[in-house]
């Protein structure tokens, strides 16, 4: 482990000095390649970035503001407004965070059914980052083929939770209705079908020499700057940061699973690029472990109609499929909460951007960005 | 044999007699320019209609989708009312401009892609102008569109058009080796700059048989290079869409855009053109040495049709390797050239010149 | 000659590399059943929504055109859009007595975030999800919907057995 005065000089060598006669390029608010309403402030060398700016907020909607005026129930459908492709995991950890609160504990099939929508969130979730990293390096066949698997397992949220993103199923003590009875058939049918698919994804991109070209070497991460930044997620893990909170800090059913942490060293953009595919499989593993055995039983715990928590400061983390999720809760023992505090992984994600594309090409700039896979709404709430 | 297959030349020398015995010579050969520029205008916007559907299809069901179905039967005019629509556009004007360069770059554009057709034999007798020095005026007038498209990026006062334009021309400067050393290979087995010296040359046996390793081998090297040369992936840094938007043409609306659009695809078909002309005999019939009556039933199918057939067939090709590949960085782009692609095509030409001169070809 | 080995066998597991990724297109190519493109308005007689999906809030109306919303107003303090509006009357019951029912059930599907919420907490299950999605319309005042139909009213209790 580094002393933290490494990783403040981690931060210091990077700050930026501005020039007058700086060549700058704005990337976004609207460009392809920054997924979203995110505007990067390049300054270039020709076509060497000299620095990187990122401005944030253009689609600040004040979740956390708004969250103080709702119920713990409420509050739910805001945070899949966050990081959309992971709204599962977003409910999940305000629902955790109450039934710690109030010491609930959910029914073992309410366990089981949300880890396996846990999983089933993150591969659709890397599916789409699959996708659009291809489009940003130019393969823009990997985006249909990506979407096309993506659209298996929305069906299967469709079918249970009667919408395909944005799903507030999980309510603080269980879920909103049982799922399908065609759940645990489909997840299965969807994990046999995709080991089929994935060796089509290794051949298309992960072998592919221009690909190789592209990304080996692109954006070095060490370990003590993920550190240093709070990268967490495939991400940090790319380097080498042991972060998943499913591991670390394991909430619902997630020591009881078999399943491991990938860990890579070399941290450049292939890298981050590897562990999410190896995720991926890492996550199949998991459906199979899980849909088969989820127990009978009911899909929520009894809780009075109002939530009110006591008095106190709650937080609770989960792994989202872009790293970890904070929860900071406030509460006065109203049912409104207090505050709320979103610790949202985008968000220092984002902002290792500068220092992993500094002194490369525009072109590596859109690799690295696409490889952190950000989300903007996440970083803005 | 080859006398079997209808030449278009008696077609032409018709009109030809026939507009010289209504009007004076000097009139005569002013309407033959007129009429040969209007039909290529026609044709030329046909193909580049036609071909930018065809792109549409073939990417969409490699990509497990149905493509353009809306606009009329398959959604073959799908392009037309793209193409009307682009033309009702606005041309929005750029502020701080270049307005005479802004304007003329695609025209120089269009204008590189459309002399380049000139000299192409569409079949037998169907040549515009049929010069001594066919390839290397193809070489030569091909390469003048980088300088609209340079032109385009500079004068539009946008720096993602400066990167995208001056990308460009990095690119075109080097690849233009790999094309013209490529092609040499032809020019050294068939003796020959001539276009149609070079199709007559092989009516026994196409050069990419007849020439066995180095001509496959020139002919890679030809479609990689002669891919990079006309923008398209995985080599289309100058309008690197995720990183520069669109590139050269960002700034370009309406009708001016639609010139770069047609230009582009144009490209695509003179370079697929002279491949099949050059490597794989153009209009020439599939002919294997003295099988005559192979030969006989291949002559059958008339001339125009083999050589749409194989040029379709090499642009089919461009299109796979473009929706397959992610695109390269300018420095691997350059690297490509410079390391592997020029030495392995000069080597080529010592190969070939060393078969040609111990005659080990067909 | 070591690095002349290497250039060739660098050159060859590129190429082997590409042709790997151009079989995968080609086989797409050559195998158009793999199409998985919906045409949406032509298969509209065929597109069945799931039965959970959530196209709008509904309140079910039987063949009497009776719902059983009584306008308890519950649904509208736990909708977090204030995408509910409920406005009730007062009028004479069988018995003569003033009893409060529901005139308007007033529903903003513009504001409406899906959540469920009202649904869940409904004590008398008058509201529901519907299956219809094609919410597209020309005025923004279309989509603030009456739920109650005209003329309709409260379906008595079941007696339970």
């Amino acid at each position: 482990m580094n002393s933290p005065i490494d990783m403040s000089e981690e931060i210091i060598k990077n700050i930026i000095v501005k020039e007058d006669d700086d060549y700058i390029v704005n990337m976004g608010p609207q460009h392809p390649s920054t997924h979203g309403v995110l505007r990067l402030e390049v300054c270039l060398n020709g076509e060497t970035v000299k620095y990187m700016v990122p401005h944030i907020g253009y689609i600040h909607r004040a979740i956390e503001k708004m969250s103080e005026s709702d119920t713990y129930k409420q509050i739910i459908h805001l945070t899949d407004r966050m990081d959309y492709l992971s709204a599962h995991m977003n409910n999940e950890a305000i629902c955790l965070a109450v039934e710690n609160a109030l010491e609930i504990e959910v029914p073992e099939r309410v366990k089981y059914i949300r880890v396996a929508l846990d999983e089933l969130s993150r591969v659709a979730s890397h599916h789409l980052w699959w996708s659009a990293f291809g489009m940003d390096l130019g393969a823009l066949t990997t985006f249909f083929y990506g979407m096309r698997d993506r659209e298996k397992i929305l069906a299967i949220f469709e079918e249970s939770f009667g919408s395909r993103l944005l799903h507030s199923f999980v309510t603080p003590g269980g879920l909103m209705h049982d799922v399908h009875p065609n759940f645990q058939k489909h997840i299965m049918e969807f994990v046999r079908y995709f080991r089929k698919k994935l060796p089509e994804y290794k051949q298309l991109l992960t072998d592919n020499v221009i690909f190789h070209n592209r990304t080996k070497g692109i954006g070095y991460m060490s370990r003590e700057t993920a550190i240093a930044f709070g990268v967490t997620g495939p991400s940090g893990r790319g380097s080498g940061f042991s972060c998943d909170v499913r591991k670390t800090a394991p909430y619902g059913l997630y020591n009881e699973i078999n399943f491991k942490e990938i860990l890579h060293d070399e941290g450049d953009s292939f890298t981050r690029y590897l562990v999410r595919m190896e995720e991926m499989e890492e996550s199949l593993n998991i459906l199979e472990q899980v849909a088969d055995n989820i127990p009978e039983g009911d899909f929520t715990a009894k809780m009075k109609p109002i939530v009110k928590l006591p008095e106190g400061e709650y937080y609770q983390r989960v792994e989202t499929a872009r790293g970890e999720l904070g929860v900071y809760i406030v509460s006065d023992g109203k049912k409104f909460p207090y505050r709320v505090k979103f610790r949202s992984p985008n968000f220092s994600n984002l902002f290792v951007l500068n220092t992993l594309a500094m002194e490369h090409l525009i072109a590596d700039l859109v690799t690295i960005s696409g490889s952190l896979d950000l989300v903007i709404p996440d970083i803005d709430r | 044999m080859i006398l079997d297959i209808y030449s278009f030349s008696t077609l032409t020398t018709y009109i030809d007699k026939s507009l010289h015995a209504i009007m004076a010579p000097w009139l005569a050969v002013a309407a033959e320019l007129v009429l040969i520029g209007l039909l290529f205008l026609a044709f030329y916007a046909l193909l580049g209609l036609f071909l930018v559907y065809l792109e549409r299809k073939v990417c969409a069901v490699m990509q497990n989708r149905i493509g353009p179905n809306r606009v009329g039967k398959w959604g073959i005019f799908q392009t037309v009312a793209d193409f009307i629509k682009l033309v009702t556009k606005e041309l929005i004007p750029i502020k701080n401009a270049d307005n005479f360069l802004f304007n003329l770059a695609p025209f120089i554009v269009i204008i590189a892609s459309f002399m380049a057709m000139a000299a192409l034999p569409f079949a037998k007798g169907l040549q515009a102008i049929d010069f001594n020095i066919g390839i290397f005026y193809i070489i030569a007038v091909s390469s003048l569109g980088i300088v609209g498209v340079l032109i385009a990026g500079w004068s539009s006062n946008s720096k993602y058009s400066l990167i995208g334009a001056m990308r460009s021309g990095a690119q075109i400067v080097s690849y233009e080796l790999s094309v013209g050393l490529s092609l040499l290979a032809v020019v050294v087995f068939s003796g020959s700059m001539q276009l149609s010296t070079i199709v007559e040359s092989q009516a026994n046996g196409w050069w990419i048989f007849k020439g066995h390793i180095p001509a496959l081998i020139a002919f890679v090297i030809y479609l990689i290079a002669s891919t990079a040369e006309i923008n398209r992936g995985p080599f289309d840094l100058a309008e690197a869409e995720s990183e520069l938007t669109a590139g050269f043409h960002t700034e370009y609306s309406g009708i001016k855009f639609a010139f770069f659009f047609l230009a582009e695809y144009i490209n695509m078909f003179i370079v697929a053109a002279i491949a099949a002309t050059l490597f794989f005999g153009g209009w020439m019939p599939l002919h294997i040495g003295h099988w005559e009556a192979f030969n006989r039933v291949m002559d059958f199918i008339p001339s125009i049709i083999w050589f749409f057939g194989k040029t379709f067939f090499i642009i089919y090709l461009i299109m796979w390797f473009k929706w397959t590949f992610p695109r390269l960085r300018i420095d691997q782009l350059l690297k490509l050239e410079w390391k592997y692609l020029l030495p392995l095509s000069l080597l080529n030409i010592v190969l070939i010149s060393f078969v040609v001169l111990m005659g080990w070809y067909f | 000659m070591n690095s002349i080995i290497e250039y060739f066998t660098d050159i060859y597991k590129g190429v082997r590399s590409l042709w790997a990724g151009m079989r995968v297109t080609g086989k797409y190519f050559v195998s158009p059943g793999e199409i998985v493109t919906e045409q949406y308005p032509e298969n509209r007689a065929t597109l069945k929504m799931e039965e959970r999906f959530k196209g709008e809030v509904i309140m079910p109306h039987d063949e009497n055109n009776q719902h059983r919303c009584t306008g308890c107003g519950i649904c509208e303090v736990n909708c977090p859009n204030g995408s509910i509006e409920i406005i009730t009357k007062r009028t004479p019951n069988e018995e003569g007595k003033m009893v409060r029912v529901i005139d308007k059930h007033i529903y903003h599907l513009a504001m409406c975030t899906f959540c469920e919420l009202c649904i869940k907490t409904c004590p008398s299950n008058a509201l529901a999800w519907g299956q219809d999605f094609e919410h597209a319309v020309f005025d923004r005042s279309k989509l603030n919907k009456v739920l109650n139909k005209p003329g309709s009213s409260l379906k008595k209790k079941e007696v339970k057995s």
